[in-house]
């Protein structure tokens, strides 16, 4: 193998792997140390800097990093890191004036954002500290989305969206809401120097079975019921409920039709238990609250009687193996026939485009989406962009951030007379934690404690009222306990081989069996012999070279603890526990990466 | 030395051995000794070679004097019974507990000062009586814990951090384990495992009295240029003179190699020793010939390490005693006390 070239950023960043799943890219591990720290303030700005959110992703946020988390590969469960988030929020205290300042003068650039959900809001925050005059459209009376419209009050307080929301509306955009765009030519025409489309994937997927017609008084479309909650039109539903699909949509509307009189509330999915789209923390909330998920069943048809739904009849599914494939078909068993005094149909939400015209150039592809490019987010038209649920189709609150970002990039970029394809690199800097013989700046001591659960409250209570937010969070304590479990990815072991002595120290000591001195080789074959097999092929082999015997030094990435005891043990400083901190560059550094926005720590004297 | 334990945390790969332990489950205490000591590695090799031989960690008994590489067996096999000695005084301690308890595996860690200077007269002894024990002896040529004095082993010639030039001869504790009848003689140096590990396994599993020499080089006071105890002198003046592997009685054999290419010992609890020449004309079970091979070598300044002689069908102390098949110390009252009529009838021989 080649030697590792450890001043490509990507390489350490990889090592992070919650940093490198976040879509985007915060800096997990120095926000847990500020926790753990009680720091909360700092911890929060980081997050705000990264994710814009950090109180509603605190709560609700998809955490790709959490499945990534190194600390899932070596014991049971990753660390919380989601809800760490939350208790920065939490407890931060007073934060307005640690934000950048409010543009002092206007660069005379336009932007519309049309949609105030998490992507344009994002796109705003970054473009009006620059200067830009942005105008922000939404249909609804306030700022937020999906966030505010479907997201049920249990999972998340509107205090926390308003306050979110309200550090954007401080920097004074032109906003205009309760107003739907009907027309993107009428906005072109305008003369905004750029237009951002946010506006989503409104439409929740139909079912159209027969029977629906009649009984449709009670049948309604999932996302459209949860904004009618949100809103406060609808405060309740009968007391037997069933809910069609398996997504965390379907979660929402089971756990809120149990807080609006709902007693005897089902989740009906067509797959298996393991397959529904569902997280499974949504599906164990969901359990928690008395409410079966009944599997392998597919709605054939609404039973009705005067005009009045009585159940859903389905047909039973079974995978059968075809071709090698797992297909999932009907098993010829009996019907079966569920009754109930309202349906609930969360099976899946698209995007629709109808105030698009098609006559003013854009290009449609061919599931009648406008085509957009996936890094610069810019459409066929130059100055319109997409992000968030209306570019690709629906995802998550953390997706829509990370395209507002990219898509403000793209625009300062377009609106400076550059390159929008000419992407600026993050900012990263690399900095030794040294601090004595066995000491480091930061906490190398792993802690053994096993995840600890969010306090949640009682069923009797949580279930009276939609707006009881149903987690009681971390309190500092157990956040602090939490905090410590988390590896400090981002602390890197560095290797020198020029003053390796290749004593063995460092491969004595790592309780991970990380670190092998051997022949250099192929990497299929180098990975299998050595001290523990590197099976994890998404991980990298660190590689170093430079070694008297001309043997070269493998770490596996895998399991490394970050414990730092390679280092300690090692005689001559080859090893070093240094910090990586990567910032992802926003909008308005003209290709400058970000310095470093963190209190420095003290670094001891050589 | 390090403040923090070693987390319990493992690989996810990490192997159970068929008395149901990891290789983890042999660690000891975490070392106070310096970064990147030979001895860390020597005791790695340990915990290594009692994984692999099975070895129930209540079955070890650890013996040591005093020195940095006396203080090492608390820093491996946690579990077993251990007695840390006065400098010097291991071989007789070991000895006595030998007598009374020779049921338990013996291993006698020491360095070049407790076994070569105070405690030469002990060695010998222990070696000539072939009590049934390793013994290690963690070789730096220092005494590293008083702050790296020349010690008996130390070569002549060999150079002192601060230049001072050792102008006495060195006592090479192999040619005279080797002279005093060992039955299991071996080299070897702490930043080769590969050698290291399969000759503590053939040396646990043998019976009779074992001797490693294992280089060990003191990062603190001795792995200076000039001296003949670094890591880079030792690396590029050892002359292994075969590899070997150790097949314990439980494993499966299995034979993938030429006829001629190999040599197997038989041990006396059935563990064989297949050793792979490097050198052609080295026969390991020649002990007259390695004297006189090992004389030659170190005349012209190399290292030889392997296995270099070995006994399998050696006796011991208990041989030689003629001790009863019950260990000593579990013989009760009824055994070890004459009864009445016995008593008269020595009596009677006597009138
Ligand atoms: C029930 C449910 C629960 C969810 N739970 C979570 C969760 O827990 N965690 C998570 O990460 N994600 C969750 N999501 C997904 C998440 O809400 C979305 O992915 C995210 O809000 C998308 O952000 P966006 O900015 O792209 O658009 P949206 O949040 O959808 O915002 C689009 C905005 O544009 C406005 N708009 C649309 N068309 C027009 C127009 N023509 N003129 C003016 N305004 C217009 C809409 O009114 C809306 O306010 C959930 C989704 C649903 C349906
Ligand atoms: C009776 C007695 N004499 C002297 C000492 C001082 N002393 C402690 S360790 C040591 C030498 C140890 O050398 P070695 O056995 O080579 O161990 P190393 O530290 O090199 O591993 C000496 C002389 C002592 N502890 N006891
Ligand atoms: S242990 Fe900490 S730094 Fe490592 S992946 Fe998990 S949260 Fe991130
Ligand atoms: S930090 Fe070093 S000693 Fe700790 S697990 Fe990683 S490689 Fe091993
Ligand atoms: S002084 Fe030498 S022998 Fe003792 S612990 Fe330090 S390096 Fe090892
Ligand atoms: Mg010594």
């Amino acid at each position: 193998m080649q030697p590792t070239d450890i001043r490509q950023p990507d390489y350490f960043h990889k090592v992070v792997d919650c940093q490198w799943a976040c879509p985007a890219h915060t800096p997990v591990p120095e926000y847990i140390r500020l926790i753990a720290a009680q720091r909360y303030a700092d911890a929060y700005m980081i997050n705000w800097k990264s994710n814009v959110f950090p109180g509603i992703l605190g709560r609700t946020c998809d955490r790709p990093c959490e499945p990534a988390c190194r600390r899932g590969r070596v014991e049971d469960e990753p660390v919380a890191i989601c809800r760490l988030k939350r208790v920065a929020a939490d407890n931060k205290g007073e934060v307005a004036h640690m934000m950048p300042p409010k543009a002092v003068k206007k660069n005379g650039k336009r932007v519309a954002c049309i949609g105030a959900g998490p992507a344009s809001l994002t796109v705003a925050r970054d473009l009006l500290p620059l200067g830009y005059e942005v105008h922000i459209y939404d249909g609804e009376a306030k700022g937020g989305g999906m966030i505010r419209t479907q997201i049920p009050r249990f999972r998340l307080p509107e205090s926390v969206i308003d306050e979110e929301v309200n550090y954007i509306l401080a920097y004074e955009p032109v906003t205009h809401f309760g107003k739907r765009v009907d027309s993107l030519k009428a906005v072109l025409a305008e003369g905004y120097d750029a237009i951002f489309v946010g506006t989503g994937a409104p439409r929740g997927r139909d079912l159209d079975l027969p029977g629906q017609k009649e009984a449709g008084a009670n049948v309604h479309i999932g996302i459209d019921w949860l904004s009618s909650v949100s809103f406060e039109h609808v405060d309740k539903i009968g007391k037997r409920v069933i809910v069609l699909g398996g997504g965390n949509t379907a979660m929402d509307c089971c756990r809120t039709s149990r807080r609006l009189g709902g007693e005897d509330v089902k989740v009906v999915v067509r797959s298996g238990f393991d397959e529904m789209k569902a997280s499974p923390w949504e599906k164990e909330d969901a359990q928690h609250e008395g409410i079966p998920i009944l599997n392998f069943l597919n709605p054939k048809e609404f039973t009705h009687k005067n005009g009045k739904l009585t159940g859903v009849l389905f047909t039973k599914m079974g995978w059968v193996e075809k071709d090698g494939k797992r297909k999932l078909e009907p098993t010829g068993e009996p019907d079966v026939h569920l009754e109930c005094d309202d349906v609930l149909m969360a099976v899946g939400q698209e995007n629709s485009f109808p105030w698009i015209e098609r006559d003013i150039g854009m290009e449609f592809n061919k599931w009648n989406m406008p085509v957009v490019d996936e890094a610069t987010f810019q459409s066929s038209i130059p100055n319109v962009f997409f992000g968030g649920d209306s570019a690709f189709g629906p995802k998550n609150i953390i997706w829509a951030v990370a395209h507002g970002h990219d898509a403000a990039v793209s625009i300062d970029l377009f609106l400076t007379g550059q390159d929008v394809k000419q992407r600026p690199p993050p900012g990263v800097s690399m900095m030794s934690t040294k601090m004595g013989i066995h000491e480091w700046s930061y906490d190398n001591d792993v802690s053994l404690d096993l995840r600890y659960k969010v306090p949640m409250v009682e069923n009797e209570v949580a279930l009276r009222n939609v707006k009881v937010e149903v987690e009681k969070g971390f309190d500092p304590l157990l956040g602090y306990k939490e905090a410590q479990r988390c590896l400090n990815c981002d602390v890197q072991t560095v290797f020198a081989g020029p003053i390796c002595i290749e004593c063995d120290a460092c491969v004595d000591i790592c309780p991970m069996d990380c670190i092998t001195f051997t022949e250099n080789g192929e990497e299929t074959e180098l990975r299998e012999r050595l001290n523990a097999p590197a099976l994890n092929l998404t991980q990298d082999i660190y590689v170093g070279d430079g070694l008297k015997t001309g043997r070269i030094m493998a770490k596996d990435e895998d399991v490394c603890l970050h414990c730092g005891l390679c280092a300690e043990r090692c005689p001559t400083g080859a090893w070093d526990m240094q910090q990586f901190y990567l910032e992802m560059t926003h909008a308005g550094c003209g290709g400058n990466p970000p310095q470093r926005t963190r209190a420095p720590k003290p670094v001891a004297a050589e | 030395m390090t403040y923090i334990a070693k987390p319990s945390l493992h690989h996810p790969s990490l192997e159970r051995n068929s008395v149901g332990f990891t290789r983890r489950d042999y660690e000891g205490r975490i070392s106070t000794l310096c970064a990147g000591c030979g001895h860390d590695s020597i005791s790695a090799s340990i915990i290594q070679a009692c994984f692999e031989i099975d070895l129930e960690p209540h079955r070890l008994a650890k013996f040591s004097g005093i020195g940095c590489s006396s203080k090492t067996p608390d820093y491996f096999v946690g579990p077993a019974h251990g007695f840390n000695a006065v400098h010097g005084r291991m071989p007789s301690v070991l000895t006595g507990a030998n007598i009374a308890a020779k049921d338990l595996i013996y291993l006698g860690v020491s360095g070049d000062g407790d076994s070569a200077s105070i405690g030469l007269g002990q060695f010998c002894h222990a070696v000539r009586r072939g009590v049934n024990m390793t013994y290690i002896c963690e070789n730096n040529g220092v005494y590293g814990l008083t702050k790296g004095q020349f010690s008996a082993t130390s070569d002549k010639g060999s150079k002192a951090k601060k230049g001072a030039e050792n102008k006495d001869s060195a006592i090479d504790l192999v040619m005279l384990a080797l002279q005093l009848g060992a039955t299991y003689v071996g080299r070897s140096f702490s930043g080769d495992k590969h050698q290291l590990v399969p000759l503590i396994k053939g040396a646990l599993s043998h019976k009779g009295t074992s001797f490693i020499d294992v280089i060990s080089p003191c990062v603190a006071f001795n792995n200076h240029v000039g001296s003949t105890k670094s890591f880079d002198y030792v690396r590029e003046h050892n002359e292994a003179v075969n590899r070997m592997d150790v097949i314990t009685p439980r494993a499966p054999i299995t034979a993938d190699y030429k006829a001629g290419e190999l040599k197997e010992v038989v041990q006396h609890d059935g563990s064989i020793l297949r050793l792979r020449k490097l050198e052609d004309d080295y026969d390991a079970t020649d002990r007259n010939a390695a004297l006189g091979y090992l004389a030659r070598k170190a005349s012209e300044g190399e290292i030889v390490t392997g296995l270099l002689y070995v006994d399998p069908d050696a006796s011991d102390l208990h041989d030689g005693l003629n001790t009863v098949s019950c260990q000593l110390n579990k013989l009760t009252d009824q055994e070890l006390i004459p009864s009445l009529s016995a008593l008269e009838k020595i009596n009677d021989s006597l009138r």
